[in-house]
């Protein structure tokens, strides 16, 4: 037996709101998308309830402009957790006409994902929805509570908050609604990969370095795939790059790197001098851009 | 790595965002395309000086009227330690924003414009720190290029504000002084050059040596049961985790405790987090335990040490601060949450309202309005087992919910 235990303050804290939301909620769920920040989320709600299984199932939006390498690691971590994992596609509601595919140079289904996941969320009625956002990495998410109250459209109201104090969550709601709840809300980039690396947890091989094909614009790297547009005098060329988050191919920039192994990784961002949202395309749109897809429902 | 909470108060103009943009950029924490979009910003306003308070003011609002006007957080590293600010507002009508910040924090920056010097919202921002039990609190005299840096206007300022804690009830609390410009760089994080004569640290190298063991306020061991762990796989048949975040003290396997409210005494038999097991926890840690004996315990029971028992009572006075638009009266029925357990409180009497700003002035009142503190009595339909909250920072404060909107409608800190 060890002697002490010694805590990382911010590992408790997530711990402590996964607990809560289980004891709190009747059917909650862990937003998943293979990224970086729900592969931590699933490291810690194991911690949360050892040695019993996760009580939620997970739930990817899939937005089928996913990186491949990605979903791959999606399936074999559900598969070796012996987790339940439901998938929704954005491709769906497109079909199904509940959304219109984008289209032009800037096309994404970034945005169409939040019709798919408030459909979701009705469709198997759950009251809470766990995600991996922080609030370092964006402005409107600076303002982020713990547990978040949607309103019966999904919808943010950020002026009218609950107030959250000391460490006591309120998750009391009326039906229809349900809560977005962020156990890592007070964690930054560098706490996340400093986590990985001292959890030693796998992530999708996106994350280090690799030769990938990609083509430049508005000074940002993009990713060459059949689901980016591209022009015809856009160039491209074979580069080394890693991507810092892991969103759909069309909103995702790669930066320049050779951190091959997660040790490198977190040199690297330790000495970046580029914020991680700086590489995604979706918030380039305008100052506002983050709050105004939050206020509609947003993750 | 450690983390450490730091709430700031100012009022409108006294440059709090400011400060908060000089530390993160001193700090080299603002990244190009933040300093970017300040630079672009400032730019268009005309201002020949980087605008800083634009890192951090959020919402599209704020942006608008150029004030903050919610709870924000502030992230930023050192070699040394994380920090998180909690960046609240300083106007009168927000003191429940203040409240709110300051409850998670451990430190508290008040800042005062050294043109103006200690006003009544000075007053205001150091009776809700004291309310709260902020035990570390920084008094930084700002904007001292306005001032010629003059070592006499500081002086002046500490005076009065030491005129100020000689009012308060809390001896534990440690107080420093700082003169800084925030706006050029001054005793931030580098030492001025422009006021040689002062000779403590700069704000960022005291939060630096803070001694984050020493600044929490010590009580007694309380362990909330939060959720019970039931695997009934083959390996943990009989398992039973009381999962919980411990308070105040160690809890350590061998311990004689007592579960409340059934009264039952047992032992801790084992420790964990994750798959290990320890012998020893210390407060804050999330872990689970189990008990020798085969007791019933719940969410919402509290594990206690035998010799150091709590206030097991149904019905007691305490300080609320107000936070919802309804106003609070006498008879209203609220879900009241103390930690993670739930009952129902019935508001008997509402004593007086309590000026924040150190008059001593108690005024009868009937009702509570939002932004108000006063003294309140409840009767609850079952006990709660409490400290009072100067004593137990966590285990003597609760939150009131409205039963019919579920909104966290208030926050009492027990006598």
């Amino acid at each position: 037996m060890t002697e002490k235990l010694l805590i990382n303050a911010l590992e408790n804290e997530a711990i402590y709101i996964f607990r809560e939301v289980a004891a709190q909620f009747e059917k909650p769920v862990l937003l998943f998308s293979g990224g970086k920040d729900s592969i931590t989320l699933v490291r810690l709600a194991q911690k949360a309830f050892y040695p019993a299984k996760i009580p939620f199932p997970l739930m990817h939006i899939d937005t089928g402009h996913n990186f491949p390498e990605t979903i791959e690691f999606r399936d074999k971590l559900v598969a070796e957790l012996g987790l339940e994992l439901i998938v929704r596609n954005v491709q769906d509601s497109i079909d199904q006409g509940k959304v219109k595919e984008e289209s032009g140079r800037y096309s994404s289904r970034n945005v169409l994902q939040t019709t798919t996941l408030l459909d979701a969320i009705e469709e198997f009625k759950f009251d809470a929805c766990i995600g991996g956002a922080r609030r370092d990495e964006e402005k409107a998410r600076a303002k982020e509570r713990i547990f978040s109250v949607r309103d019966d459209f999904g919808q943010w109201d950020e002026k009218n908050q609950r107030p959250e104090l000391f460490d006591m969550l309120n998750g009391q709601i009326q039906l229809g609604q349900n809560v977005r709840v962020f156990p890592i809300s007070n964690w930054t980039e560098l706490d996340v990969w400093t986590y990985i690396e001292n959890e030693d947890l796998e992530i999708p091989s996106i994350y280090f370095a690799h030769k990938r094909d990609i083509f430049m614009r508005d000074g940002l790297i993009w990713s060459a795939s059949e689901h980016v547009f591209k022009d015809d005098e856009e160039e491209v060329e074979e580069r080394m790059v890693r991507f810092r988050t892991v969103g759909d191919m069309s909103c995702t920039a790669a930066v320049d790197s050779y951190a091959a192994t997660i040790r490198e990784v977190v040199a690297e961002i330790r000495d970046s001098s580029i914020s991680e949202r700086g590489a995604r395309i979706d918030d380039k749109r305008s100052e506002a851009a983050m709050e105004k897809r939050k206020q509609q429902g947003y993750f | 790595m450690e983390v450490l909470k730091i709430a700031t108060a100012g009022s409108v103009d006294d440059g709090k965002s400011t400060l908060i943009g000089r530390l993160l950029y001193d700090t080299k924490s603002l990244t190009d395309d933040k300093l970017e979009a300040i630079e672009k910003s400032s730019k268009k306003k005309g201002y020949d000086y980087l605008d800083f308070s634009l890192a951090t003011d959020g919402l599209v609002a704020e942006r608008e009227q150029g004030i903050t006007i919610d709870v924000a957080h502030i992230y930023f590293s050192t070699k040394t330690r994380s920090y998180i600010i909690a960046d609240t507002p300083g106007h009168v009508e927000y003191t429940r924003n203040m409240v709110t910040g300051a409850s998670t924090s451990q430190v508290a920056i008040i800042l005062i414009d050294a043109r103006h010097g200690v006003i009544e919202q000075t007053y205001r921002h150091f009776f809700i720190n004291n309310l709260l039990r902020i035990k570390s609190v920084i008094v930084a005299v700002n904007k001292m290029d306005l001032v010629n840096f003059s070592e006499e206007r500081y002086n002046e300022i500490k005076a009065d504000f030491e005129k100020l804690v000689e009012k308060s009830d809390y001896e534990d609390q440690n107080i420093t002084y700082i003169p800084v410009s925030a706006l050029k760089g001054d005793n931030v994080v580098e030492k001025s050059d422009a006021m040689p004569w002062f000779g403590g640290q700069t704000l960022l190298e005291y939060l630096e040596k803070l001694d984050t063991v020493n600044i929490y306020n010590r009580g007694r061991m309380r362990f909330p049961v939060q959720y019970v762990i039931r695997p009934k796989t083959e390996e943990f048949h009989d398992f039973r985790g009381y999962a919980g975040k411990v308070y105040g003290g160690d809890i350590n396997v061998g311990d004689e405790v007592m579960v409340l409210p059934s009264e039952t005494r047992t032992k801790v038999k084992e420790i964990y987090f994750n798959d290990k097991k320890y012998q020893s926890a210390a407060r804050r840690s999330s872990i689970s335990i189990t008990l020798e004996n085969n007791v019933n315990v719940s969410r919402g029971d509290m594990i206690v040490k035998v010799n150091e028992l709590p206030r097991i009572e149904k019905a007691f006075t305490a300080k609320v601060c107000w936070m919802c638009s309804k106003p609070l009266v006498a008879g209203s029925k609220y879900v009241l949450q103390h930690g993670v357990n739930k009952v129902l409180a019935k508001v008997s009497e509402i004593h007086h309202k309590i000026e924040t700003d150190f008059s001593g002035v108690d005024t009868l009142v009937s009702s509570l309005q939002i932004n108000d503190i006063a003294a309140v009595s409840f009767q609850l339909n079952k006990p709660i087992f409490f400290d009072a909250f100067k004593e137990h920072r966590t285990n003597g404060a609760f939150i009131l919910i409205d039963p019919q909107t579920n909104n966290t409608s208030g926050v009492g800190f027990i006598e």
